[in-house]
This record gives structure tokens, sequence and C-alpha cells, in this order.
């Protein structure tokens, strides 16, 4: 009777340490599993850069519309986008347009998302970009209100984030009309074209 | 065969254990006050509604805690942007009147570390204010604490939410001093370089929903 006691109480001690053996190795994995394997893991797509004959680098994104658009806020429109969208009616914003888009490559594979900004407000007019690629950063981009001849907009990179944030360089934007037949073809892009050029610095002092 | 399930329930108990340590690890500590609450500088003081259902749009990938708005507003459902959300939001002055417009972006980042409690997240705002101009914010965010004391406890709840007074400061970054860089685009704010800092007040969270009850403040600090 008493060895059979003792057995139990032994076999009760081994479970109890192999249960806090467990314990041990349940923190230890818990944390090597947040250390070894990333939070966060966005997807990347391969940019697709050119090198432009007069120096700096270009690249192309277009939106098709209507199918890009996330929103087109703006006074007074007959149709929302999106559907049950609330325009807000002060006045102060009755001279803004504000349009958000996904932005995509010349692979017509969606990149990143943009807000296209028009606003008129006491005689000076507006339109600025901002393109948001999640993997590599922001561009935040003025453009000159008359276009240019050829039809597109010419605008210059004021700021940029994290790749982004090493270049000046320019942008232009122009309306292209889709010229195919298919029927769930978009009825036109707006062509963004960055020329990325890398921020002149000083020359460091030669001994 | 009950040792095998000894050691299983041991590694799971190891592994929650692990979990509600890092959420109350006293080691991880808020940065505090934002310094710019203390400087001398003008400042714009701008605020928004964060919570989705009052903004104008708020958009992410319609699998995520809080849901998008208008209902049928475009998903970002592909995969580059599954991590993003997007946001329009009209921006109130300081007399809480209408200034103007402001867009955020807001994407995952790859430098969160949960284990030194950064949740971190890259975004960039747009704002267009007619009266002084257009300006962009870049800045990385850090919602751990807000993780840490709303949601965690909200999700811990057995009604799945949580209602008190949080108030924090978003922006870690760039700045060496946890704030946000500020470019002037157009106006009266063109050509300037500012900072910036981004907080919260929440007053309600549901685990299932998300943000109930919340006000979102933009600081800027003017050269």
């Amino acid at each position: 009777m008493r060895d059979s006691t003792r057995e139990l109480r032994c076999g009760e001690t081994v479970l109890l340490k192999t249960f806090f053996v467990g314990v041990v190795l349940g923190l230890v994995a818990a944390g090597g599993a947040l250390y070894a394997i990333p939070a966060v893991d966005q997807a990347r797509e391969a940019s697709i850069v050119t090198v432009s004959p007069n120096g700096g680098n270009a690249e192309i994104f277009h939106i098709n519309i209507p199918m890009d658009r996330v929103m087109v806020g703006a006074p007074e429109q007959n149709v929302a986008i999106p559907p049950g969208l609330a325009w807000p009616s002060d006045e102060i914003l009755a001279g803004v347009r504000a349009e958000l888009f996904k932005i995509r490559n010349t692979r017509d594979t969606v990149v990143g998302v943009a807000v296209r900004t028009a606003a008129q407000h006491e005689g000076s007019d507006i339109i600025d970009w901002v393109l948001h690629l999640p993997a590599r950063g922001s561009l935040f981009v003025n453009m000159e209100i008359p276009p240019r001849e050829g039809g597109y907009r010419l605008g210059e990179i004021r700021s940029g984030s994290r790749e982004f944030g090493e270049f000046s360089g320019f942008m232009t934007e122009r309306w292209v009309v889709n010229k195919s037949a298919d029927e769930d073809a978009p009825t036109g892009r707006i062509e963004l074209q960055a020329s990325y050029i890398g921020k002149l610095e000083p020359l460091e002092s030669v001994e | 065969m009950k040792y095998v399930v000894a050691l299983i329930s041991g590694l799971l108990v190891g592994a929650a254990l692990f979990v509600v340590g890092l959420f109350l690890n006293p080691f991880i500590v808020d940065r505090g006050v934002s310094p710019l609450s203390v400087t001398d500088a003008q400042v714009i003081t701008l605020s928004y509604a964060t919570v989705p259902a009052e903004s104008i749009v708020y958009t992410n990938d319609g699998e995520s805690l809080q849901p998008p708005h208008p209902e049928k507003v475009l998903q970002l459902w592909e995969p580059s942007i599954r991590m993003t959300s997007a946001m329009a939001t009209v921006v109130r002055d300081a007399r809480n009147q209408v200034a103007g417009i402001g867009v955020k972006f807001m994407s995952n980042s790859e430098s969160t570390r949960l284990l030194r409690g950064e949740a971190i997240v890259d975004s960039v705002w747009y704002v267009y204010l007619p009266e002084h101009g257009s300006m962009f914010i870049e800045q990385t965010e850090n919602y751990f604490p807000l993780i840490r004391e709303v949601a965690f406890p909200a999700w811990r709840s057995s009604a799945n939410s949580w209602r008190g007074q949080w108030s924090g400061n978003l922006t870690a970054g760039p700045g060496a001093l946890g704030t946000a860089k500020v470019s002037g685009g157009s106006g009266k704010l063109e050509g300037l370089s500012m900072e910036g800092v981004e907080s919260m007040t929440v007053k309600a969270f549901s685990a299932e929903t998300g943000l109930v009850s919340a006000d979102g403040r933009l600081i800027i600090a003017l050269p």
C-alpha cells in the first residue's frame, strides 16, 4: 500500500516537472518565434525603373478609370463615388476636389494608392499628388496649373518618405483615352511619369 | 501519453504567459510628453475624427478590425496594398471650425518589433487648408501603447469592449525627438520644413469593430 502511494506521488512529480518544462519551452518558443519571424511582411512588386538619357531615373504609374477610383470628393456631385459618400458642404471646401485612387505599375499590377487634390481658393489654384507605395515610401508632388503643350501637366517632387526621401525631381500627369474596343476596358487612364534625381549635396573639401 | 499531454499543456501555458508578459512588461514605457507641447513656436492644431464611420471615407482590405466606410467603398485587397488603409477626413482648427481636408495613408511597417514594444505603422498625411495651403506629413507611428492599454484590455473583457480615457502620442519618428517631418507644399506653407506630432484620445473601443469613440489631433510647429 505504502509502495503504491509512493509510486503515485513520484508519477505526479514527474508529470508536474514535465508540465513546467513545457511552460519554459513555451516561453522560449514564443520569444524565439517573435524574434525570428517578422510580424509584418509587406508584399513587394519589383520596381520598373528606367534610366533617363539626361540623368535620373524614370518610373511610370497609371490609374485605370473608372475601376481604380476609390473616392471622388467634390461638392454637388450627381453620382457619389463611393456610393453613400457624404462630402462636407462647408463653404471653405467649396472649391476643393479630392480623389483617391489605386495606382498601377506598367505591368498593370496595383502597387499603391494615391490622392490627387485640385483646389481653388481666393484666386490661388493648386493641384497636388501624394503617391503611397507601402513597401517603398511616398511622394508629394505639386503640379503646375496650366497644362504643357502635348496635353500633359508637369509637377515638382516637393518631398518624399523612406526610399523617396533622398530624391528630388519631377512628375508628369496626362490623360490617355482608351482605344480598345473590349467591353471591360477602362474609359482611359491617368498616366504619371516620375523622374527621380538625387538631391544635390555640397562636395567635400579635398585636402 | 499523459506526459505528452502535460508537455503540450505546459507549452501552451508558457506561450500564453509570454503574450501576457509582453503586454504587461513594465520595462516598455511610453515616450511621454510630446516635445511640441512645450515648444515656443507658433503651432497649427488640427483635430479630426478617427472613428471610420465619422470620416468621409475609410478603406482597408475589408478583413481588418475596422470596417470600411461607406460600406461599398473600393477595398484595398491587392497583395501590395493589403496591409494599407486610407482615410479622408475633415480637419478642424482649434475653434472646432472646418479648416480643410486631410487624407491619411497608413501601412504596417516591417520595422515592427513587438519584443521591444514597437507596433510600427508608416504613415503619411496630405492636408489641404484653404486658408494656409497644403502640406505633407511623413511619420512612423507606434501603436503598441494603444494596443497594450486599450485593445488588449478590451479583448480580455467579457463584453469585448473598453471604456475609459486614453490619450497618447502616436508619432514616433522620423525626427530624433519622436516628431514627424512636415513639408509645406503651397500657399503660406510653401517651402516650409516643419515638425509635427499626431496624438489620439480614445474613450471607447470594441474588440470586434475597433475604435468606437476617439479623436485625433495633429500639432504642426511652424518654423
